[in-house]
């Protein structure tokens, strides 16, 4: 068997090698950026997308569910929308450009086109490792997205809204950012569908956290039902630093989304808190990776899942704690609410521990409604579905109580329920 | 106002027979007092009388103001008016109190053609009925029952109670956990719902609730059927002499 034969391309994957060809003489970039992309679409190409002989891809076989791909359409039309709490700054990108009309001034922030013109984007455009597949496409094909310097110090009031609106075709954006030291800031990645038709959406986020940075980073994903979504989230924690993420998947047919992390200064802190309202036909992954790789760090790790219809929900969740690491404190939870016989979920957590002093855990369960909950909402006369409701809405509440911001919990309930009223 | 007639019920799950050929009228304007043995199925009565699903009756019915209930599911029969006060009330992390103290009452509205109480109108209701009830206002910040101690769950269903207004009220050992002082907070907040329309069952195991709820009837259940009635002095004679002389006589 030759290893140089070529695979025979999906039609996925001749559609992303086209959309290359198509794009290529457009793309913002290039110096090292050119051969950067070059070098990422080469992989693809010789080594196809991921199928679930990966590890990684095992409960994801990209390259079988990735049905298609639509082509770019540089033409379509779509607009800003409202914040999603009134008065954050809003870095808009429209159909995978960036709106670099109306920029805050309270942090530093150019469009990645211009660090791709530039070509300092080039550093940023490599694979993880062999199976980053979503480094792969985005690098390859990245447009634009926003470059952010949060200063020294600064304090952000207000949310910083990083709105992605797609109506048509592809988005392949980039979100380097960089906390300085001491920052505070709640930043919300929001993804929204304008149009029924289908769209591929890939986007890294690269975030590092300097000493004593505090920030919550929520990535609202409400994706159309024919969409595929492609995120990664890449984290770099310093000494004393805090990353709160929260991520709610609330639509998209296929989605993963990557989070990889590392602890590189003491006393750094990260909480993932994750909801994912499957519905439909979804296949929806969360993949998260963290390196303790340093001495007393902590983490909390909670995934509610709630399922209905035919969905599929994947999480892993991967903990390593290197050797002199000690004093780790992680714990990983995903509970699952399977609302349909045809639902289902798979929870694969792991922990790689090379310290000994340390304190580790991770629990997962499936779980129906409690029919004694159920029993006295409605002796109280709420009908069943309603109670129903109310009983799958407070399962994944209490993961969104803890963002103790009364204005954005209340969005983000509203958002729920409206999800939940659409498909319960 | 009410009308058991015969009534078999058994656990839907293993068949057993809880309720075996049990008799009981209620008058509208009635306080009716159920006591019995522990075991002798008390909470099963009232559980069937509410709906719950874990209960299958095999025979008799279940009249309410002349209709049969058995048909109803649970929500429909406490917007029509029936009301139990849990002797365990239940505890449910992430519903808001307040939320579902609204959510309960609009429903029942809403079922009985009645127009949805406006915001501030309910907050005004509960403040005023928790006041009654010397419930602190915190309380109601806190999901639902969670981490109520045992005294302030009881409360907490009396508050239930006096906001939803049934017209039939099943009280199942609501004195059991309370303090001396909360037994007559809570009686005073059951004895202002009596009225000519309204008819309460009081189960209890102990007189002293009855010297403030004071019963117009006294029933005694055991293994499932009402053994003996009769007026307030069956209850001070139980006291007195306990179960065995009745139920020998029963036997
Ligand atoms: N769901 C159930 N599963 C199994 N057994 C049950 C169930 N419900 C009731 N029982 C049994 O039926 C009998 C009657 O129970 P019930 O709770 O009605 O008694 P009670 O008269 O209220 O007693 P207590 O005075 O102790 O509250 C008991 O033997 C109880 O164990
Ligand atoms: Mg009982």
């Amino acid at each position: 068997m030759n290893m140089q034969t070529a695979i025979t391309m999906t039609a996925a994957e001749t559609a992303l090698v086209d959309a290359y060809t198509a794009a290529i003489g457009d793309l913002p970039g290039e110096g090292a950026v050119l051969p950067a992309r070059d070098a990422l679409l080469a992989d693809l190409r010789t080594q196809g997308l991921p199928t679930r002989r990966l590890e990684s891809w095992h409960y994801t076989d990209l390259r079988a569910l990735l049905r298609s791909v639509p082509a770019l359409e540089p033409t379509a039309f779509a607009e800003r929308v409202d914040p999603l709490v009134p008065g954050s700054a809003v870095l808009a990108v429209l159909n995978g450009k960036a709106d670099a009309k109306g920029l805050p001034a309270t942090v530093n922030v150019r469009t990645y086109a211009e660090s791709l013109i530039d070509g300092v984007a080039a550093a940023d455009l490599i694979a993880r490792d062999a199976e980053d597949a979503i480094g792969r496409i985005n690098g390859s094909l990245v447009r634009d997205g926003f470059e952010i310097e949060v200063p020294e110090g600064t304090v952000l009031e207000q949310p910083l809204e990083l709105q992605l609106v797609q109506s048509a075709g592809q988005n392949h954006s980039r979100f380097p950012v960089t906390f300085g030291a001491s920052t505070k800031a709640t930043v919300i990645e929001r993804h929204l569908s304008v149009s029924d038709a289908a769209s591929l959406v890939t986007v890294v986020s690269d975030l590092i956290l300097d000493d004593n940075a505090d920030i919550t980073w929520i990535i609202l994903q409400q994706q159309g039902a024919s969409d595929s979504h492609l995120a990664q989230v890449n984290f770099d924690l310093g000494t004393n630093a805090k990353l709160r993420l929260f991520v709610i998947n609330a639509g998209g047919k296929l989605v993963r989304q990557e989070i990889h992390g590392v602890t590189t200064g003491e006393g750094a802190d990260f909480k993932l808190r994750g909801i994912n309202l499957l519905g439909g036909e979804t296949h929806t992954d969360i993949t998260f990776t963290l390196g303790h790789d340093v001495p007393n760090t902590t983490s909390t790790e909670v995934i509610r899942n709630v399922l209905f219809d035919r969905a599929k929900g994947v999480f892993q969740g991967q903990i390593r704690v290197a050797p002199d690491a000690q004093k780790t404190d992680a714990k990983m939870a995903c509970n699952t609410l399977l609302l349909s016989d045809d639902a289902d979920f798979s929870a694969k957590p792991e922990l790689e521990i090379f310290a000994d002093d340390v304190q580790c855990g991770h629990g997962a369960t499936v779980i129906d409604i409690n029919p004694t909950h159920l029993y006295y909402l409605r002796a109280r006369g709420i009908p069943e579905n309603k109670a129903r409701a109310m009983l799958v809405n407070a399962f994944v509440d209490e993961i969104v109580e803890e963002l103790e911001d009364e204005g954005l919990i209340e969005t983000l309930e509203t958002i729920i329920s409206v999800w939940l009223e659409k498909h319960a | 106002m009410l009308e058991i007639k015969n009534l078999h019920a058994r656990i839907a799950e293993d068949g057993t027979e809880i309720i075996r050929g049990l008799n009981l009228t209620v008058k509208a304007g009635e306080v009716a007092a159920i006591m019995g043995p522990n075991g002798s199925g008390k909470s099963t009565l009232s559980y069937i009388l509410s709906g719950r699903e874990d209960y299958e009756v095999t025979e008799g019915d279940i009249l309410y103001n002349g209709e049969s209930i058995l048909e109803l599911d649970p929500s429909e029969r406490a917007a029509k008016g029936i009301f139990l006060a849990f002797q365990y009330p239940v505890e449910i992390p992430g519903v808001a109190t307040m939320q579902f103290l609204k959510v309960a009452l609009n429903e029942q509205r809403k079922y009985r053609g009645e127009d949805e109480l406006s915001t501030p109108d309910f907050i005004r209701r509960v403040k005023e009925a928790s006041a009654k009830l010397q419930i602190n206002p915190d309380m109601l910040k806190r999901p639902l029952n969670v981490g109520f101690s045992g005294g302030e769950k009881k409360r907490a269903e009396i508050l239930q109670m006096a906001l939803l207004e049934p017209k039939l009220c099943v009280l199942d050992e609501t004195d059991s956990g309370l303090d001396i002082d909360a037994l007559k907070i809570v009686s005073d907040g059951v004895n202002a719902l009596r009225s000519p329309d309204r008819a309460v069952i009081v189960i209890t195991h102990y007189q002293r609730l009855l010297e403030y709820i004071v019963p117009d009837s006294v029933h005694v259940l055991y293994k499932g059927q009402i053994i003996k009635s009769g007026d307030k002095s069956l209850a001070l004679d139980l006291e007195a002499n306990g179960y065995a002389d009745i139920i020998d006589a029963a036997a």
